[in-house]
């Protein structure tokens, strides 16, 4: 797999990165490298091999469907910029 | 010209959990804003998602119901976008591994047979937040209470072929969520809502033509309408010569049309991999057995069991079965009653009263032992069908048992023939208009007489007698 200019400006896009002067030409060959390192795995046969989901070797644990009451809206909400009648304030966003 | 219509359903179904998919903040719907949202529902840092277990046991209730694979080993994974009311940057769904995989719905097609739909999967997730425009002329409003409410999204093959089956589609779905507790389905509230991949093409042999997504269509009436809207404007611009555009579309139920969605455009991206917060999770088939066991009689089976073994139309099996608590009031009476009896009572003056008063079924003040008794007093002759109605509104304003009411309205039916002849005979008299009418061959008058006669005994004769007596009077001369 390669990656191009293209690439990281769409990925920039969907991430909402913006870049300076010729940053994109840097990261663009230093993801790209990363691929290619990545590709080298390409190599090992892992046609029986399980795909691993976590490194760690362990399943979730559940919890009980419990509720709790404990929501302090006014300390959670302290740290936010804007808000109104217990509603978070954004730009407008409207389809 | 005739399109081949191609359509898939994606289904997003809140689960009846108490508390969030992946905390502990409460899921009752209507709180103030932003009080049932905690740290984890608000994406805080460092906070640590653990999984619901009564969220998975429903999972597993739906893929048994459908008959799915339940995955022995299913993966959460990050779907990546930006949007106000998603705090973390990401939604945690399913991806690669579902919980449930494949399984049917019976749907009735458009040629009136019973046709399957293959179900895809089923996948758990957390539901987003919502955003509100009113009273905001600048900025919107987020409330986080609906953020983390888990949901399962069920995905059909794109094997329905019209609006209607969409909808009945829809139903099916609904009454089974239902039915087995997965979900209240209050569409009103958002726990049920619907997505339709719509495409068309010239023949069923023709490869897939391309689709677009309506977006949020949350009742059956909406859904057909949408539905039919969107293959009305596809077909408009393919006979015109042009070409679909693939895009998410919104429908305006007060428009009555669809639009474009043209935010959504640049973010179908998602960028999905394995949530590192979240654990594999695994389903033993002892769980799985625990889960079947404990699961009633479905829907579809119990429909074909009223018709076979009660002998019911269809529509009202239907009608009962769509509601369980209706469906186990109705076989409660039908275990006494005539079965036929059993069902008028249930779908008509049992409903309606219920509906007038807003009561559930499990509130309801006659009970299905009262309401047997009442049925036993008709079927026994005791009391007249009319009778029998007072009766029930008496026990529904809880003025006694079935016999108490009986007696103390006096509402024993009259079965003396002399009694039922003597009034007969001064119907006949203070009715000659009438009479004459019947006698000159107008059948339904019979009906005005009986009528009068039923008045004059206050509810109280029988009117198969009343019926029987005056053809006799009246043909006699």
């Amino acid at each position: 797999m390669s990656i191009g200019s293209d690439d990281i400006e769409k990925l920039a896009v969907l991430a909402r990165l913006s870049f300076e002067g010729d940053e994109l030409g840097d990261i663009t060959d230093k993801l790209a490298s990363i691929v290619a390192f990545v590709d080298q795995l390409g190599e090992a046969d892992t046609a029986s091999v399980t795909p691993m989901a976590h490194p760690l070797d362990q399943v979730q644990r559940l919890r009980a469907d419990a509720p709790d009451a404990d929501i302090d809206r006014a300390r959670l909400q302290a740290c936010s910029d804007a808000t109104e009648d217990g509603l978070y304030l954004v730009p407008r966003v409207i389809e | 010209m005739s399109w081949d219509v191609v359509i898939g359903l994606e289904i997003h179904c809140q689960l009846a959990t108490r508390s969030k998919i992946f905390s502990g903040a409460p899921t009752a719907y209507g709180a103030a804003p932003n009080t049932q949202a905690n740290l984890i529902d608000l994406g805080f840092p460092g906070v640590l998602p653990v999984l619901n277990a009564e969220a998975v046991r429903l999972a597993v209730t739906f893929g048994l119901a459908i008959g799915a694979d339940i995955a022995p080993r299913s993966v959460f994974a990050r779907k990546n976008y930006f949007y106000p009311d998603l705090p973390k940057g990401y939604q945690i769904s399913q991806y690669e591994l579902p919980i449930v995989s494949g399984g049917t719905v019976e749907i009735t097609g458009d040629d009136g047979t019973l046709r399957r739909i293959n179900v895809t999967r089923a996948h758990l997730e957390e539901d987003a937040g919502k955003s509100l425009h009113e009273n905001f002329t600048d900025q919107s409003g987020i409330d986080l209470n609906r953020a983390g409410t888990p949901l399962i999204e069920i995905v059909s093959e794109p094997e329905i072929r019209s609006a209607r089956e969409a909808a009945d589609y829809m139903r099916r779905v609904h009454e089974l969520v239902r039915y087995l507790g997965i979900s209240d389905g209050n569409m009103q509230e958002g726990s049920f809502r619907c997505d339709a991949n719509v495409s068309l093409r010239k023949s069923p042999d023709a490869p897939l033509g391309t689709r677009t997504e309506i977006k949020n269509l949350n009742s059956f009436r909406f859904i057909e309408r949408a539905i039919e809207h969107e293959i009305e404007r596809q077909a408009d611009i393919l006979e015109a010569g042009g070409s679909i555009v693939q895009e998410t579309r919104l429908y305006d139920a007060d428009a009555d049309e669809t639009r474009s969605m043209r935010s959504k455009e640049a973010a179908n991206d998602y960028r999905y991999f394995p949530d590192p917060d979240l654990l594999p999770v695994v389903i033993d088939d002892a769980f799985v057995d625990g889960v079947r066991d404990a699961m009633p009689e479905l829907p579809d089976a119990r429909r074909k069991r009223f018709i076979a073994d009660y002998g019911l139309r269809a529509e009202d099996a239907d009608v009962l079965v769509g509601q369980r608590p209706m469906a186990e009031y109705f076989e409660a009476v039908a275990a006494t009653a005539e079965p036929k009896l059993a069902a008028n009572w249930v779908l008509g003056e049992f409903t309606a009263a219920l509906n007038r008063d807003g009561t559930a079924v499990a509130d309801a003040p006659v009970d299905s032992s009262g309401l047997a008794s009442l049925l036993a007093r008709i079927t026994d002759k005791t009391i007249s069908g009319t009778a029998a109605k007072q009766v029930f509104e008496a026990m529904w304003a809880g003025e006694g048992d079935a016999d108490s009411v009986i007696d103390a309205k006096g509402l024993r039916q009259i079965t003396d023939l002399g009694a039922i002849e003597a009034m007969v005979d001064e119907v006949i008299a203070a009715s000659p208009e009438q009479v004459q009418q019947f006698r000159d061959g107008k059948e339904k008058v019979i009906g005005y007489l009986v009528g009068q006669v039923m008045k004059a005994s206050r509810g109280k004769a029988d009117p198969a007698e009343v019926n029987r007596v005056l053809r006799d009077k009246l043909s006699g001369g």
